[in-house]
């Protein structure tokens, strides 16, 4: 069975890239756009991956993250984080939330596919 | 109570002005009472008029109220008075 | 013929009238809309109170009997107004510094807030304005008579009794309606100022047509009235030196003294700079008052009969030459005159009885002490009614008493005379730190009994309450003690005679017994602060208590234990409360840190002395401030030169500070512009890379080929779009934008925006025949960016079904504006501050967003233009106003 990916961004242009890669490759990818009602998405549908924007529209990629780390069921769900925002602070924050991977825009396809079948493991 | 010395012994030119007008402004009334006394010194000439007088007395009046005019506006204009020395 | 009737309905719709006035600025001020209200004309003319129907009627009653003596009635005050920098400055800062609400309150606030001297002064202001009161109410009852002697029928006593009552009841009335209706904390009555205000315009009015009909109408000219003058009694009037110089002065005091004449000076001033107007405006005014005095006087006793009252000339001059419209007029003159004198020495007298009789009287007779603030303020309203009907009711008495023979010239001056007796307590107290409250006392005692023993009792005539014998060989036959002959002085004139003696013995006693009597701490301290109030007090503006209070007690911890140690500790504070600076919130717990702080330099009792007497403003109850004074100037000698090391220090500190504040926020504010910009690049960066690798890469069919080139294109432009709007920025804020001035048509401009915007499907209503109507001088293509922005934003963001732009053009404050109003959701209110921010998008949508730099661009341009931009809420959909700029705006540049 397709391993699924839940990819939070609001760039369709970025969407599109991200899902034609992954589908590409086997997953199955679905879309979130909106900060506010991510988390409630998740609960309901957890991936096996899920890529996260910082610059959400109603709330931020850093506070999802930090619920998602607090939350019992989704705790050790692997998250990859997307952002244009490249400086350093932004990767020791989100490090420092427990992201399991930080990437800065523009990503590599090759880069977003790779770190993303590690962390779905084997 | 508060005896600490303030401002400058030498003043700008502007602020200067302003003392000088507030010292009319102080000096005004003793003037007028000093010029309506002055009928009384007459009063023992035999040819005064009362006309006469009404008339002085009017005029003077008059000027009073227009130089207390000038230096109000004059006075008004500057910022709230703050000065120690009264 | 005027009916007596018809003139009882006039009267009656007049003070009606005034009512409606009365209230409908009550009213306004009510609502906050009462700005006209303190203006210096309302100031100015409420102060002609001063004219009360004693000028109406009595100064040609004056004039025709003693000449021109009537005009130093209105020349003392003249003096004292145009000298207004000597003492009203002082008195109004007093007034307003110490928050007081009448001379009574003044006097006792000054000596250390006393209650004998408040009921002292009280006493005097009411026995003294007594006679004046009954003077108006008898100048309205005889004008009443005159009127119905007039249509045929002479009135007889009990007519004139009853007259007056109705008038006293009348009075009462309007009174309690407005002077007891708020309890204003100023002590301020709105109303009751506008009534007064259109009354002197009434009074100004009818004196000046009575005067204009009487020199150009009867007498025939200037010329002639100067002639008149010449032949008449008044030509042999020979000024009596004494008279003169005496009336004068006492008039002079008296505009200060009057309780009436201090409320309106002082208790009503709302802003110290409106002295400066009155200064010679009121001046003005009773020169208005005076002019025409003596040729009505003259006209009077030349053409009425031998026996007619010169004191109702003003009113039996037009009757006699059938000319009632003028009679009434005057008539309504003298019933301004005497209405507005008796409401306000009214409320006076009733502010003054109530604060400094009853309701010491009601808290003391309260053993409990605890008292709820609601009580008291109903005990005071209560108290001010009771006594504006007690205070009316003497003058209803004295008015029987004296049985309205005396002439009106004479009550005048008897009322004058008792009143200014509070003049060497005034002026000593504001002028002279070593004044003390025996010495008050004792000199406001000795004045008022004088006054009473010379000039008051004997008035009521020779017989009624002094025996003749008494009045002609003293009491017990001591003759040096006869009331018109203190100390054997006999050619003087009784009023100068009365003046002299209680005036000299007044200041005399107050003299003596100051400087044989030492003052109680709190006494030594208000003293200070009246004698120099424009040291310790704010400027004439507006002040908030509050950080006032914080403020007083930095000044004076500062005095205390040194500058920079104060200065600390309030920081230190202040920080506590979450606040930035020296001047905390001044909570009991931060008092009681300060006293304690304090106590360690100057000794415990000292330390709560200082701060109570700051902290808790008019209610000091502490008699142990002894040391203060002394200690106070020890410390202030040290204080004064630790000041003024520290203060250089300071000043460098703070700059230094300040410095780093300005580079902190700055780098903030880069760091986030940064990280915005980076944001806004790596976006579109994103798409092309990923789409042009996997173009790169291959394996792509022909049509995701042409879509993924079209991707990227498109994102390429999005790219350079932004960079040009931030190079667009930049340049504007840097100000090397150089303007291209042109002239065109808002109309054209208009048309060339909305085709440029490229808003497809956006209904555009507007007025074009308006628009054409604005020329344009300015940078046009400049201005069609803003245009373009906003409509094209219209396009963007407008969510309703079918967006719909309206393009209103109008006139706000003298220049043009231009509206666009769509008919979406508009912007949310905490949203506004916000879009003109850089990167300030908010809500996104992808691409169809710029990056959020447009309105800052739009900001910008207006700006440079000399415009404005700005966001309208409430208009229905998202509205922007456009302010254009003004057509000599570029051209100044």
């Amino acid at each position: 069975m397709a391993k699924r990916v839940l990819l939070i961004e609001d760039e369709p242009n970025i969407i599109e890239a991200i899902c034609f890669i992954l589908s590409r490759d086997g997953w199955t990818v679905h879309t979130h756009a909106d900060g506010t009602t991510a988390l409630e998405r998740l609960a309901a549908y957890p991936p096996d991956v899920v890529i996260l924007d910082v610059m959400l529209p109603g709330r931020s990629g850093y506070d999802i993250l930090q619920d998602v780390r607090h939350s019992p069921q989704l705790r050790h769900l692997p998250v990859l984080m997307l952002t244009a925002r490249g400086q350093a602070k932004d990767r020791e924050l989100a490090e420092r939330l427990g992201v399991d991977h930080f990437m800065t825009k523009p990503f590599s396809n090759a880069e977003v596919l790779e770190r993303v079948r590690a962390l779905a493991g084997p | 109570m508060s005896g600490a010395p303030r401002g400058p012994v030498f003043l700008a030119r502007e602020t200067y002005g302003r003392r000088r007008l507030r010292d009319l402004a102080r000096m005004l009334p003793l003037f007028g009472a000093v010029l309506i006394l002055l009928p009384l010194l007459r009063g023992a000439d035999p040819a005064a008029r009362t006309g006469g007088v009404l008339i002085y007395l009017f005029v003077l009046w008059a000027l009073l109220v227009a130089v207390a005019a000038l230096l109000s506006r004059r006075l008004a204009d500057e910022s709230p008075p703050r000065d120690g020395a009264d | 013929m005027v009916s007596f009737n018809l003139l009882v309905a006039v009267a009656l719709a007049y003070v009606a009238f005034l009512f409606l006035i009365a209230f409908a600025a009550e009213r306004r001020a009510e609502q906050g809309r009462d700005a006209w209200m303190r203006s210096s004309t309302i100031y100015t003319l409420s102060l002609s109170i001063y004219c009360t129907a004693w000028t109406f009627y009595g100064a040609v009653g004056y004039a025709a009997r003693s000449g021109l003596e009537y005009l130093t009635i209105y020349l003392g005050p003249t003096l004292v107004m145009v000298g207004w920098w000597w003492v009203l400055r002082k008195l109004v800062r007093i007034g307003r510094t110490h928050r007081i609400t009448s001379i009574a309150d003044l006097i006792s606030s000054r000596f250390g807030k006393s209650t004998a001297l408040g009921v002292i002064v009280t006493l005097l202001a009411v026995v003294g304005t007594t006679p004046y009161i009954a003077l108006q109410l008898q100048s309205v009852t005889f004008s009443f008579s005159v009127f119905a002697e007039a249509a045929g029928r002479e009135w007889q006593g009990t007519e004139l009794t009853v007259a007056g009552l109705w008038v006293a009841a009348g009075l009462a009335i309007f009174t309690i309606l407005f002077g007891t209706r708020n309890l204003d904390a100023n002590e301020r009555h709105h109303g009751i100022v506008i009534a007064i205000a259109v009354e002197a315009v009434v009074k100004l009015c009818a004196l000046l047509a009575v005067g204009i009909f009487v020199v150009w109408g009867l007498a025939g000219g200037v010329r002639e009235t100067l002639a008149l003058i010449d032949a008449s009694p008044i030509a042999a009037w020979k000024p009596s030196g004494s008279r003169w110089v005496a009336l004068t002065f006492v008039s002079a005091a008296a505009i200060i003294c009057l309780p009436r004449m201090f409320q309106v000076l002082v208790v009503e001033n709302s802003d110290e700079r409106h002295l400066g107007t009155a200064s010679w405006a009121f001046p003005l005014y009773l020169f208005a008052m005076s002019l025409f005095v003596v040729p009505i006087a003259v006209v009077g006793l030349d053409r009425l009969p031998a026996g007619a009252n010169p004191d109702l000339f003003v009113l039996t001059l037009p009757l006699a030459e059938r000319r009632e419209g003028l009679a009434m007029l005057s008539f309504l003159g003298g019933l301004s005159s005497a209405t507005s004198m008796v409401i306000v020495a009214t409320i006076a007298l009733a502010t003054m009885v109530s604060n400094h009789i009853v309701v010491p009287a009601w808290l003391s007779a309260r053993s409990d002490g605890a008292m709820v603030s609601g009580d008291v303020r109903r005990v005071v309203v209560m108290a001010r009614r009771l006594s504006i009907l007690g205070v009316l009711a003497l003058g209803y008495l004295y008015f029987r008493l004296s049985g309205g023979g005396a002439a009106l010239a004479a009550i005048g001056l008897i009322s004058f005379t008792g009143l200014v007796q509070v003049l060497p307590a005034l002026i000593g107290g504001i002028f002279w730190r070593g004044a003390t409250r025996w010495g008050a006392a004792a000199g406001l005692l000795t004045g008022f009994a004088v006054w009473a023993w010379t000039l008051f009792l004997p008035s009521f005539g020779e017989g009624n309450l002094m025996s003749a014998t008494l009045m002609a060989q003293g009491p017990f036959g001591i003759g040096w003690l006869r009331p018109y002959g203190l100390l054997g002085l006999t050619t003087l004139d009784p009023v100068v005679h009365a003046i002299l003696w209680s005036l000299l013995l007044n200041g005399a006693v107050f003299f003596l017994a100051s400087i044989l009597t030492f003052p109680t701490p709190l006494e030594r301290l208000q003293g200070a602060q009246f004698v120099n109030v424009f040291e310790h007090s704010p400027g004439p503006r507006a002040w908030s208590t509050r950080s006032a209070g914080a403020e007083d007690l930095l000044v004076m911890s500062q005095r205390i234990i040194g500058a920079s140690e104060a200065q600390a500790l309030f920081q230190r504070a202040a920080r506590r409360q979450g606040k930035e600076g020296y001047l905390p919130d001044v909570t009991p717990a931060f008092v009681e840190a300060l006293e304690r702080e304090l106590s360690g330099s100057v000794g415990a009792a000292t330390a709560h002395a200082m701060i109570g007497q700051i902290t808790e403003g008019a209610s000091v109850s502490v008699e142990d401030l002894i040391a203060v004074a002394d200690e106070a100037a020890q410390i202030m000698e040290y204080s004064a030169r630790l000041e003024e090391k520290s203060r250089e220090q300071e000043r460098t500190a703070r700059a230094l500070r300040e410095a780093n504040a300005k580079l902190t926020a700055l780098s903030i504010q880069k760091d986030a512009f940064l990280s915005q910009i980076s944001h806004e690049l790596r976006t579109p960066m994103t798409s092309i890379r990923s789409f042009s690798e996997l173009l790169r890469d291959g394996g792509i069919g022909p049509e995701g080929q042409a879509r993924y080139a079209g991707i990227i294109h498109d994102e390429a432009l999005r790219l350079t779009r932004l960079l040009d709007d931030l190079l667009d920025l930049a340049v504007l804020e840097n100000g090397q934008v150089t303007l291209n001035r042109q002239e065109g048509r808002l109309s054209d401009l208009l048309d060339r925006a909305i085709a440029a915007a490229g808003a497809e499907g956006l209904a555009v209503r507007r007025n074009r025949a308006r628009e054409a109507a604005v020329a344009l001088e300015t940078d046009l293509d400049r201005l069609a960016q803003v245009f373009i922005n906003l409509i094209a934003n219209v396009g963007k963001y407008c969510a309703a079904p079918r967006p719909e732009l309206r393009i209103e053009v109008l006139e706000v404050g003298g220049r043009t504006a231009v509206d666009f109003i769509d008919n979406g959701s508009g912007i949310a209110p905490e949203d506004t501050e916000l879009i003109f921010e850089k990167f300030s998008r908010l809500t996104d949508q992808g691409t169809a967003g710029g990056a959020g730099l447009g309105l800052a661009i739009c900001r910008e341009i207006m700006a440079r233009l000399g415009g404005a931009i700005g966001y309208q809420p409430g208009r229905g959909g998202a509205a922007f106003r456009v302010t254009l700029p003004a057509r000599e705006a570029l051209a100044a540049e």
